[in-house]
């Protein structure tokens, strides 16, 4: 930043500007200032974040590239071996029975989120517009992935858990929600619903009021229906923002890892072995950090296409209105 | 927020509540009752004895009513009596990991928003070389997902010598985040020119119009973005899961975890883990008693593009 070594100081004293000759000296030295640009100024403003983004971001994005063709276990310096971790992956039935874990943990994560979330929208939108319901809504989304994990692994233990205790009462027989191979990824995937929900029907509920109310307004002059209206106002309206909202939660929705460690730490028999618990296994119980950052520059890969692919479908960027 | 423009008998027609309006109230409150039931289930088992928990497994009340829960996750019953009321004795000192999470996350917070908030006015307001092909740089970080730098950001400060200390918890996310870079920028970007010129020719700097004008005109979105990311960095559990190993760094998020791993031989201490969790989650449900009208209203136009 040399541009600007030869500005004056920066920081003139406030105290000096009296007289109308050194107000104008001062307004031509601002203005001389304005031109020659601020870049040592600037140097100084921008350095803490350029550090840690150099550091912290664009230094571990290509290093974790990096780490990707060698052979690393934290203790002796990464080893060089082109494609071995790319090939293992290819081989590795457990690397692609998580994946398939994690894609199901997705799809019914994301589709029930998505239309509970629309559900709630609607209604506040609709049927009321108080802040204490927004606010009730929100609530679990202050508590972490752990709590929430932790506190449903309670209501839902097969012997003592209130939620077992309402389906026995009901003459049911009790399931064992995160202990089933079959019942564990969809437990998981409606745990993280009740905490991330309220999010995601407030996104779009802040898209749903951007919605000119004249149109729910002559839609009823005209006789139609809440339904009618929903299908031919709201949804074709909301559009964008919940093509939004769908990349934005699916990216989220991918990276699924705490819920898993806390509840079923990958169990019973690998059913919730999802890619994030896989990779974590590597590296840190494995130490095979090269394997592990090969698997994440996959899922890296995975989900760059999923936001394109969703993006040109949903037409994220064009509105229906006007 | 009915029509403004309804005449009264359109309104005695819709007081009338059809059937379908009713379905939705109903709908609602289920909704309600599924998000906050669980706060009061953690709050009932708190206060319950592990013992009585396990005869009277659906009581609405708290059962074999006791504070020992809390007692043993704050560390203050001795092995001994933890165990006999059905605890692990593993000794987790809950008040240790909320002042660990208190400091990474005021730390976090407090760097990362001032930090950002430079870079957003040099961004915004200050002219220099190559400002346009930075803050193309920071463009594309909003691409990367945070998880993916985990594991080099784990062999980084490893290097650095910082695993097991608190600064390497807050380290990564200390300096910025794309996103509140952006959404400052964003805020001072449309602060009208003619205030800062009119400080300009006052003879004031551009530093002390960063601090004396920029910032506190920008409060409420610096309050509401604090707020976020107070929240995010209370919450997060990977990344300090990776780094702290020991009692110095370990933050509530971790230390719910192992509490909830040490099961003892007869199951798992619900009334201690519940306390635990309780423990973990009051200072943000505090926060958003405080801030929530605030908290609510920032999604709106935190969220969106």
């Amino acid at each position: 930043m040399t541009i600007a070594s030869s500005s004056p100081p920066s920081r003139l004293p406030l105290g000096d500007a009296t007289g109308a000759g050194t107000d104008r000296r001062t307004a031509r030295r601002a203005a001389a200032r304005e031109e020659r640009g601020d870049g040592r100024l600037a140097a100084v403003f921008i350095a803490p974040a350029l550090l840690g983004f150099l550091v912290f971001l664009l230094w571990p994005t290509l290093r974790g590239v990096y780490l990707s063709f060698t052979r690393f276990n934290l203790l002796t310096p990464a080893e060089w071996v082109g494609l071995d971790n790319y090939v293992r992956m290819v081989h590795d039935p457990i690397f692609w029975d998580s994946m398939g874990v994690t894609v199901e943990y997705v799809l019914v994560n994301i589709g029930v989120q998505t239309v509970s979330a629309l559900a709630i929208a609607v209604l506040l939108q609709r049927l009321t517009q108080s802040a204490v319901l927004r606010g009730i809504v929100l609530t679990p989304y202050l508590m972490s992935n752990v709590v929430a994990g932790i506190v449903w692994l309670w209501i839902l233990d097969t012997q003592l858990g209130i939620g077992n205790e309402i389906i026995a009462g009901l003459g049911l027989d009790r399931v064992p929600f995160l202990a089933d191979e079959t019942w564990a990824v969809p437990t998981i995937a409606l745990i993280n619903v009740w905490r991330h929900v309220g999010y995601t029907a407030l996104l779009l509920f802040a898209g749903l009021m951007a919605i000119p109310n004249d149109m729910y307004e002559a839609a009823k002059v005209d006789g139609a229906s809440e339904w009618r209206m929903f299908r031919r106002i709201t949804m074709p309206l909301l559009r964008p923002v919940l093509a939004v909202v769908l990349i934005m939660t699916v990216i989220g929705s991918f990276q699924v890892f705490d819920t898993v460690a806390v509840t079923t730490a990958g169990g019973p028999a690998n059913a919730t072995n999802v890619l994030q618990y896989y990779i974590y296994g590597a590296a840190f119980g494995r130490f095979q950090f090269g394997y592990a950052s090969a698997m994440s520059v996959a899922l890296l890969v995975v989900l760059s296409a999923i936001t394109v692919l969703q993006y040109r479908l949903t037409r994220a960027g064009q509105s229906d209105l006007g | 927020m009915a029509a403004v423009a309804d005449t009264t008998t359109v309104r005695r027609v819709r007081r009338r509540i059809s059937p379908g309006r009713a379905l939705a109230w109903a709908v609602m409150a289920a909704i309600v009752l599924i998000t906050l039931l669980p706060f009061y289930w953690i709050l009932r088992t708190a206060l319950s004895s592990n013992d009585a928990l396990a005869a009277h497994p659906g009581d609405v009340l708290p059962v074999g009513a006791t504070t020992g829960g809390f007692e043993r996750a704050l560390g203050l019953q001795s092995a001994e009596e933890a165990i006999a009321q059905g605890g692990s004795g593993g000794g987790l000192r809950f008040w240790r990991y909320l002042v660990n999470s208190v400091v990474v996350s005021t730390l976090i917070t407090v760097c990362q928003i001032f930090f950002s908030a430079m870079a957003a006015y040099a961004f915004a307001r200050l002219r220099w070389r190559g400002r346009e092909a930075v803050f193309g740089l920071f463009l594309a970080g909003l691409m990367v997902p945070a998880i993916f730098t985990l594991l080099p950001n784990f062999v980084l400060v490893k290097q650095l010598g910082l695993v097991d200390n608190l600064l390497g918890v807050a380290l990564p996310t200390m300096f910025m985040t794309p996103f509140a870079v952006f959404f400052l920028r964003q805020f001072f970007m449309n602060v009208p020119r003619e205030v800062e010129e009119a400080a300009l020719l006052d003879g004031a700097g551009k530093v002390r119009i960063f601090f004396r004008l920029m910032l506190p005109m920008a409060s409420t979105p610096l309050l509401t973005l604090g707020l976020l990311t107070y929240i995010t960095a209370w919450n997060d559990y990977f990344w300090p899961l990776m780094v702290s190993y020991s009692d110095s760094s370990r933050v509530l998020t971790v230390a719910l975890a192992i509490f909830r791993a040490q099961t003892p031989q007869s199951g798992y201490d619900w009334s201690g883990l519940m306390a635990a969790t309780l423990i973990a989650a009051l200072p943000m449900l505090v926060l958003f008693g405080c801030f929530a009208r605030r908290i609510v209203g920032s999604i709106s136009f935190t969220g969106i593009k």
